[in-house]
């Protein structure tokens, strides 16, 4: 089973990328995670090009619909989803009807540096993919404190990233039992 | 003049099967509070017999008039067609008392099924004049609180309420064709 990470932030000491990873060293037997590093190289969104061949954007798709399930890892900017990410998401909602997201099982999670871990980012990915006919798992972590939390990872920390998995693996096995 | 012996009590025998080019399926939701919003399915499937009034619908024909909204209509936060592909209405009880028909019955939607109580009516059978079969008319309707069927989608408004109601009036306008 393939998960594919995508993480809402570009800067080189994301916390969000550290999340995705220490997620990535937490896989159950049988699960791999691959991060997705296209996101800086994405046009903004153009409806005029939904049915574009741009390398970037067909890269995004095809990495998307080739994953058993998504992990969104996301910062939260100005109270909501950072703008590079939704751009993202806008390209993976399109041609609506063979769109990537489809059906895709999703989880939402995230880091930041204040106490309440970027929770108005999440729930409000969460809408957007859920407008977009992803299938959102019921999964909520959003990490406060996120420096010294992922500094030194806790039993608990790990745990938490681990159930989040392991509700994406449920998610995505049942869809393709019913394959 | 009528007597009350010709008050109809009962719906007739036999078996009885949609017509669906002269059949809808039908519902309607209060929109930003005010409006109705229609829409309604293209493929579905009735029997009417000694068993009682049976009717499937694919999910995948649902129809509104915005194919965005399509999308989001077959997408988990509503129907979720990927893993419930069918709705299925079975009646329970029939009461007929002239043209009005009262059904209890249990409609399973999204994988939940309750009991729902439809009003209606009934109409002929007549005679089709050119291909001689015998049709039966049923108007049929229920309003259903689509929370309870696990449909929990809405965005609030800023002026306040929420985008989409609660309630759903479902309706059925029936052409029932009896089986030869």
């Amino acid at each position: 089973m393939e998960i594919l990470g995508i993480v809402g932030s570009l800067r080189a000491g994301s916390y969000n990328r550290q999340l995705v990873e220490l997620a990535a060293d937490n896989l159950p037997d049988g699960v791999e995670l691959a991060v997705w590093d296209g996101l800086r190289d994405l046009p903004a969104y153009d409806e005029d090009d939904d049915a574009t061949t741009s390398f970037a954007v067909a890269g995004f798709r095809s990495a998307v619909a080739g994953a058993d399930a998504v992990l969104v890892v996301t910062p939260e900017y100005n109270g909501s989803i950072p703008g590079s990410l939704k751009n993202a998401l806008d390209w993976g909602s399109r041609p609506r009807d063979t769109a990537a997201f489809r059906g895709k099982p999703v989880a939402v999670i995230g880091a930041s540096p204040g106490s309440f871990g970027g929770v108005w980012a999440h729930a409000e990915t969460r809408k957007v993919l859920g407008l977009m006919g992803a299938r959102v798992v019921e999964a909520e972590l959003s990490l406060g404190k996120a420096a010294e939390r992922l500094a030194d990872p806790d039993e608990d920390l790990i745990g938490q990233v681990r159930a989040v998995i392991n509700l994406l693996v449920t998610e995505a096995s049942a869809r393709a039992a019913a394959a | 003049m009528s007597t009350i012996s010709d008050i109809r009590t009962a719906l007739p025998t036999g078996t009885w099967q949609v017509d669906p080019v002269h059949s809808t399926v039908g519902f309607s939701v209060k929109h930003m509070v005010v409006a109705n919003f229609r829409g309604g399915f293209d493929t579905f499937s009735v029997t009417l017999d000694e068993q009682g009034l049976l009717g499937t619908v694919d999910v995948a024909s649902v129809g509104v008039s915005e194919p965005n909204l399509n999308g989001h209509l077959l997408s988990p936060d509503f129907f979720d067609a990927e893993r419930n592909p069918q709705l299925s209405f079975a009646s329970k009880a029939i009461r007929v008392e002239g043209e009005k028909v009262d059904i209890d019955g249990e409609l399973t939607i999204k994988g939940t099924t309750r009991p729902v109580k439809i009003t209606g009516t009934v109409s002929g059978p007549v005679t089709h004049p050119f291909d001689g079969s015998s049709r039966l008319g049923l108007e049929l309707e229920t309003i259903i609180d689509r929370t309870a069927f696990g449909l929990d989608w809405n965005a609030p408004l800023p002026t306040g309420g929420f985008a989409v109601g609660n309630d759903v009036k479902l309706v059925a306008e029936l052409e029932l064709v009896e089986e030869a």
